[in-house]
């Protein structure tokens, strides 16, 4: 079953489009990868997807529902959660409060018991804490809970980014670029939370440059190029696809 | 000598300074609010004088009770950050500072044309009402309300919004609404200092709420910091109190008072970015 | 309709004052985004140190004008280099730029106080010669249109020096992205203390014609301005020079108008800052304004 469905989505800024009758649906539960040379429309794809940036024209049905013309708070209240290329965390935020902030969707933390001592606020806080714990060891940044995002390292920002997203637990998970300057261990690291992530039935949708990353995680991948699709299907079928190995492929194996 | 007697003997001296500090204090949390949420508002200084108007109005022409003139001038000054809220804080940074400044021009020389406000002259004379426990108790419950709302969804929101607006709208908050909300919340607290202030002065000019004041509350936050609540507090209270500190140490030229208070400002902000409280609180990183 | 005429051509001489003023605050926000709330100080100062001169050192007006402009400008690298350039690299440089220059007016301000005193003060009678003129009813005097020349060869030459010079396009393309003309190997850090430089100076030449223009002094009469200045460089658009130019005189002309229609002058400002409200809800890129309202 299709939990996403991208429907003839247009998007122009001035005169330039940047995309242009884009069609495609991801499927419950898969890991779908999102591909394509830079300037392809990648990005506005998913800002588009997310709610930050409404389409010129077209639709999109998330769980059967229509979001296009839904703000971004709204579309991430019915399940879809993100991270940003240029990684925006809360820098002066720690760790913890950073997954913390994560669960605004799921956690009430309602103010008049708080104002009047009851315990039952003090038992939700802890509960939490608990919960926002747990994810950031799901990311493995479990020992740096009490330091400041700022302080992090380039990879492990991308990881706290993720345990961010993860911690209202959507059920479609946006990434965008997760691994673009991690080292090699990390990168194996991030491949393996998300293949545990879609084994728990959660659907993630990536762009990534990485291509063996891609090629190995994604069951299915849709090829973007000059705002348009060039084709959607499996990593095999995919990589031998000749517009492909011509727009992106060709050039990306001999730089 | 008893206690008592030193005590009575000590607010006699500093009374009016000791008040002077409790309502500057409310005034400045009420900015602290809407910078925990991220927004530069310098309309507060006109939250307070619509407050202290409603309240002074409703007193001296309609012998309304106090506490309810209060209670009146609080939900005054937040229903018309309600309206004023939703168009302006689309604006960022600067035009939103820019707008609420604007805004706060158009009450002031509403104040200045209207016969009920008493015109240039101000509206005078307001009951005295205000007593120095009133302004303490009312600083206490807004301290105890902050310190408390840091902890809930609320707080967690604004300070998702204040760290970065694109990642909390991503996240599922609804930066409108609780920019909004942060704007009301500081609003009404200004609204309540203002109506305490207008009761403790008998009179509330036009010319107290200008740009001048709305810059005074941004310094206090400044100085003693805004990442948490008492630090508007200590920010306001050291800033109040300068002049008499200056008088003791025997300097009580206007122009030197003025530029100390710049000095410390420069040097907050150049050296300690988190302002006075982060001298105390150190958070290791 | 000579009353009415006359008004106009008085808002006109107060609106390039204000252009002036204007000009300067939105060049420094254009290279760099920033709003320097220092301004309105250097104004008074650069107003008061001309009388200065023109009464104790007893120069002639012709001299003190550009020594006291030279003097605000090397204020606005004071400025610079204490109040924005320490805090350049700080991720939230807007903000604190603008507290740090907040700063700056306040010690400028107390300055000025500490050295003029806090009453107002004149330019002595015979400062400049002042011809009267009546053309078909109306009273044009020859200060007016000395200010008014002035104003329009200062304009004139900073929007050909942005044009045309080399230090105006290095200002420019450092405007327009600060890495990349870093990367075309011009040194950014001296055009933004050059900026400085020029807007300040501005700045300064503005405070002495309006010195000039209403004779009286004062060392809090930057406050009123400052505000001022800030709804003519949103009304011109953030950066835009000729938008500053356009706004001021438009400023000029509505506070003028207001008083003469209402007759009061009480009003004066209601109408501007009522239209500097609208236009930020409207049109917050301004009338003539191309950047966007940044996020941040």
């Amino acid at each position: 079953m299709a939990l996403l469905e991208i429907q003839n989505i247009t998007r122009m800024f001035g005169g330039v489009c940047a995309l242009n009758g884009v069609n495609f649906s991801v499927e419950q539960g898969k890991i779908h990868g999102l591909i394509g040379p830079n300037g392809a429309g990648k990005t506005t794809l998913l800002n588009i997807l997310s709610g930050m940036t409404p389409p010129t024209s077209g639709n999109i049905l998330f769980s059967g529902k229509n979001i296009h013309m839904l703000p971004a708070c709204r579309v991430a209240s019915l399940g879809m959660a993100r991270t940003f290329q240029n990684i925006r965390l809360f820098p002066a935020m720690t760790c913890i409060e950073n997954v913390i902030a994560g669960q605004h969707l799921i956690a009430s933390r309602p103010l008049l018991p708080r104002l009047l001592q009851l315990p039952s606020a003090w038992r939700q806080d802890h509960e939490y804490e608990e919960d926002a714990m747990a994810t950031l060891s799901r990311v493995g940044l479990e020992n740096r809970a009490q330091v400041r995002a700022q302080s992090l390292s380039y990879g492990e920002r991308r990881r706290l980014e993720i345990a961010r997203a993860l911690a209202s637990r959507p059920r479609l998970l946006l990434l965008d670029e997760p691994v673009a300057g991690m080292r090699h261990g990390e990168v194996s690291q991030v491949a393996e939370l998300v293949r545990i992530l879609a084994g728990e039935g959660m659907t993630v949708f990536l762009i990534e440059h990485n291509m063996s990353f891609v090629m190995a995680l994604c069951s299915r991948i849709t090829v973007l190029n000059f705002g348009q699709v060039i084709t959607t299907g499996s990593p095999d079928t995919v990589s031998r696809h000749p517009h492909v190995i011509e727009a992106y492929l060709g050039v990306d194996k001999s730089s | 000598m008893d206690l008592h007697h030193i005590f009575t003997q000590f607010y006699a001296v500093y009374g009016s300074l000791i008040n002077f500090i409790g309502i500057n204090s409310l005034l400045a949390i009420s900015l602290y609010v809407t910078l925990s949420a991220g927004q530069l508002s310098l309309g507060n200084a006109a939250f307070a004088g619509i407050g202290g108007y409603t309240a002074g109005i409703l007193t001296m022409y309609l012998n309304v009770p106090y506490m309810v003139a209060l209670c009146a001038a609080t939900l005054m000054s937040g229903a018309v950050a309600v309206v004023l809220g939703f168009p302006v804080l689309r604006l960022r940074g600067v035009f939103l500072a820019i707008a609420t400044l604007a805004f706060g021009e158009v009450v002031r020389i509403l104040a200045i044309n209207l016969q009920i406000t008493g015109g240039a002259e101000g509206l005078t004379p307001i009951p005295n009402k205000t007593q120095a426990w009133m302004i303490f108790t009312a600083l206490a419950l807004v301290g105890y309300f902050m310190a408390v709302l840091r902890r809930s969804r609320i707080g967690w929101s604004f300070a998702s919004i204040r760290e970065d607006e694109t990642a909390a709208k991503a996240m599922g908050i609804n930066t409108t609404w609780y920019k909004t909300l942060a704007f009301t919340i500081g609003a009404m607290i200004a609204g309540l200092a203002g109506a305490m202030s207008a009761h403790l002065n008998y009179i509330i000019t036009p010319g107290e709420f200008g740009f001048s004041a709305a810059v005074q509350l941004l310094i206090y936050n400044i100085v003693g910091g805004t990442r948490i609540w008492y630090g508007p507090v200590l920010g306001a209270a050291l800033l109040t109190a300068l002049p008499e500190i200056l008088r003791g140490i025997g300097v009580s030229a206007g122009p030197v008072r003025m530029g100390v208070n710049g000095f410390i400002l420069l040097m907050v902000i150049l050296f300690l970015p988190n302002g006075l409280v982060s001298l105390f609180s150190r958070r290791k990183d | 309709m000579n009353i009415f005429l006359q008004q106009l051509i008085n808002g006109v001489f107060i609106g390039s004052v204000y252009g002036l003023f204007a000009i300067g605050y939105t060049l420094v926000f254009g290279v760099l985004d920033i709003l320097n709330l220092a301004h309105a100080a250097v104004f008074t100062l650069g107003g008061l140190v001309a009388l200065w001169l023109v009464q104790n050192a007893a120069l002639s007006i012709w001299l003190a004008f550009p020594l006291a402009t030279l003097l605000s400008g090397i204020l606005g690298l004071v400025i610079n280099a204490v109040a924005f350039a320490p805090l350049r690299h700080r991720p939230d440089t807007y903000f604190s730029g603008l507290i740090s220059s907040i700063a700056l007016a306040i010690i400028f301000e107390s300055a000025a106080l500490g050295i003029f005193g806090a009453r107002t003060v004149r330019f002595p009678i015979n400062t400049i010669t002042v011809h009267i003129w009546q053309v078909a009813g109306v009273t044009i005097t020859s200060l007016q249109i000395e200010i008014v020349l002035i104003a329009a060869c200062l304009m004139a030459g900073l929007t050909w020096f942005l044009r045309h010079s080399r230090a105006g396009k290095a200002i420019r393309a450092v405007a327009e992205n600060e890495r990349t003309a870093r990367l075309l190997g011009i040194h950014v850090d001296s055009i933004i203390a050059f900026t400085f430089f020029i807007s300040s100076a501005l700045g300064g030449a503005a405070g002495i014609l309006f010195g000039l223009y209403f004779g009286a002094l004062s060392p809090d009469m930057g406050r009123s301005i400052e505000l001022k200045g800030l709804a003519v460089i949103v009304l011109g658009g953030m950066g835009s020079i000729p938008g500053a130019i356009i706004g001021g005189i438009a400023f000029g002309l509505s506070e003028v108008l207001t008083v003469a229609i209402s007759g009061t002058s009480n009003l004066r400002d209601a109408v501007a800052f009522t239209v500097l409200f609208a236009i930020l809800l409207l049109r917050p890129s301004g009338l003539f304004g191309r950047k966007q309202i940044r996020e941040t």
